[in-house]
């Protein structure tokens, strides 16, 4: 019988490529983890530099804007010693209408180690694994409504250090749900590491039932998502959403799904309340609540540095 | 009689221990390697009446196999509870064999400051040196083929004892 492998592991079973959490073990998961612990404390170092990549060209593919994710990545690899190119396609080649393979093979032709790719159409990442030269990694920095592996593996970061172990958590994801690559991400990783209660909190038009299929428990009333809870994650709520006429408006948002003072008292005293940014302001999160004693959304972007360089020092050390 | 047999570890280790109280200068610091050297420094901080805790250092981040190798699992290991600026400092490790380990540790060291000195104190010289690199003190002496690896064990009341693989 034919079986497909997993694209993203070589023959013996080693990650080459991060291009989604789903089908990953969560031995793989954990190493990511662990290595990450390692990197943050080399980010506090005088020289805050190791030599893993030193001699390597990674190229951040950004064919969708994001400043900050392109950063931490850009950070990640300049403290591995790694050469970085960023390039702005969008406003590029793209544009004059060269096609994706194309781009790559020419980026190819220019000694690429490395490509770090934000693309709109989901799987992007993926074309270029396949068909890029056996030397070069891929690393998914978020497709379409697909995958942002570093993100969620940087959320788990996160709540590996407050909470230390997955198996006996509740665990909140509030907002657009159905859109985001960030919860579709946090969801997969959640139950590979065991977290044993998973919610998927907002409204009809956002969390459709049939999520359910992911093994989450679907909440329409705020109340009953976040109560008890030991991590809550935010998701932004996305402008064009509001025009889709999937939302009546911001303010009612607010007032039913929007992060208050008042709603965190139903989560657990030492709940923590986590963000993938950019964040807005008393659209789906209170200002008292983001500054606020439970708030580690700082902290999640200090981590995202160390998790990115745990992600490509390892996929880098593994060869196809 | 196999070679390791003649390996007594702990004889061995009290001669280290002779050696690193003339090697540590007053002011000194003692640094083992992950993980056979950190439990040496850690035995000989001990005997020898240091204050503070000795220094951890792992060699993983500045590896020169990492593109054959990748990066093993639990690299976590350097601790240094002091600051090694204009310090000297004793380098502690189980075997002396290529030399490539302490070359990657010292480059890590490097990253915490810059030493006064660096002086290197092993259990056993394997020979087979591949750089410019020899210990101040080595008590023992043993030839391996090439493709065995000889490392120290500490069990669990923390006597040592050598393994071969």
């Amino acid at each position: 019988m034919f079986v497909r492998r997993n694209p993203q592991l070589n023959r013996n079973d080693e990650l080459i490529h991060l291009l989604s959490i789903e089908g990953l073990p969560a031995s793989i998961l954990t190493h990511i983890l662990d290595t990450a612990g390692t990197f943050l404390s080399v980010n506090e170092r005088d020289v805050k530099k190791v030599p893993l990549l030193r001699g390597k060209s990674v190229f951040n593919l950004f064919f969708e804007n994001s400043t900050r994710t392109r950063t931490t990545f850009e950070i990640a690899a300049k403290r591995l010693s790694a050469d970085v190119i960023n390039l702005d396609i969008a406003r590029s080649s793209t544009a004059k209408g060269e096609s994706l393979l194309d781009t790559i093979a020419n980026l190819s032709a220019m000694h690429a180690d490395m490509f770090v790719v934000r693309h709109s159409e989901s799987g992007a990442p993926y074309l270029i694994a396949q068909h890029c030269a056996p030397h070069v990694h891929v690393v998914n920095a978020g497709d379409g409504r697909h995958s942002h592996p570093t993100q969620g593996l940087l959320d788990m970061y996160t709540i590996r250090h407050y909470k230390k172990d997955f198996r006996n958590l509740v665990v909140a994801i509030v907002g657009d749900i159905v859109h985001s690559r960030v919860a579709r991400s946090d969801i997969h990783a959640l139950t590979t590491l065991g977290a044993p209660e998973i919610r998927a909190v907002g409204p009809k038009t956002l969390v459709p039932g049939d999520l359910k299929e992911m093994g989450v428990r679907v909440c329409h009333d705020m109340a009953e998502g976040i109560t008890g809870a030991d991590v809550i994650i935010m998701l932004r709520l996305q402008n064009e959403r509001m025009s889709g006429g999937m939302l009546p408006s911001a303010g009612e948002y607010f007032k039913t799904f929007g992060l208050s003072p008042e709603k965190l008292a139903l989560a657990k005293p030492d709940a923590i309340v986590m963000h993938p940014g950019p964040i807005n302001r008393g659209v789906e999160i209170d200002s008292a609540v983001v500054d606020g004693a439970q708030s580690v959304i700082l902290p999640q972007v200090t981590f995202g540095i160390a998790v990115r360089m745990a992600v490509m020092s390892i996929i880098a050390g593994n060869s196809a | 009689m196999s070679a390791i047999d003649k390996l007594d570890a702990e004889a061995l280790y009290r001669e280290l221990l002779r050696g690193v109280r003339g090697l540590l200068k007053p002011d000194g610091l003692l640094v083992g390697i992950w993980s056979g050297g950190a439990w040496l420094a850690e035995r000989l901080h001990q005997d020898l009446g240091l204050a503070g805790e000795a220094g951890v250092i792992s060699s993983a981040l500045h590896r020169d196999d990492f593109s054959q190798r990748g990066l093993s699992a639990g690299a976590d290991h350097t601790k240094l509870p002091f600051e090694i600026q204009g310090r000297h400092i004793v380098l502690v490790d189980d075997v002396l064999y290529t030399g490539r380990t302490i070359r990657a540790a010292v480059n890590e060291l490097y990253d915490f400051g810059r030493p006064a000195s660096v002086t290197l104190a092993v259990l056993v010289d394997r020979g087979g040196r591949e750089l410019p690199i020899c210990a101040a003190c080595a008590p023992g002496t043993i030839e391996l083929p090439a493709g065995q690896r000889l490392s120290l064990a500490r069990d669990d009341v923390g006597k040592f004892s050598f393994e071969i693989r």
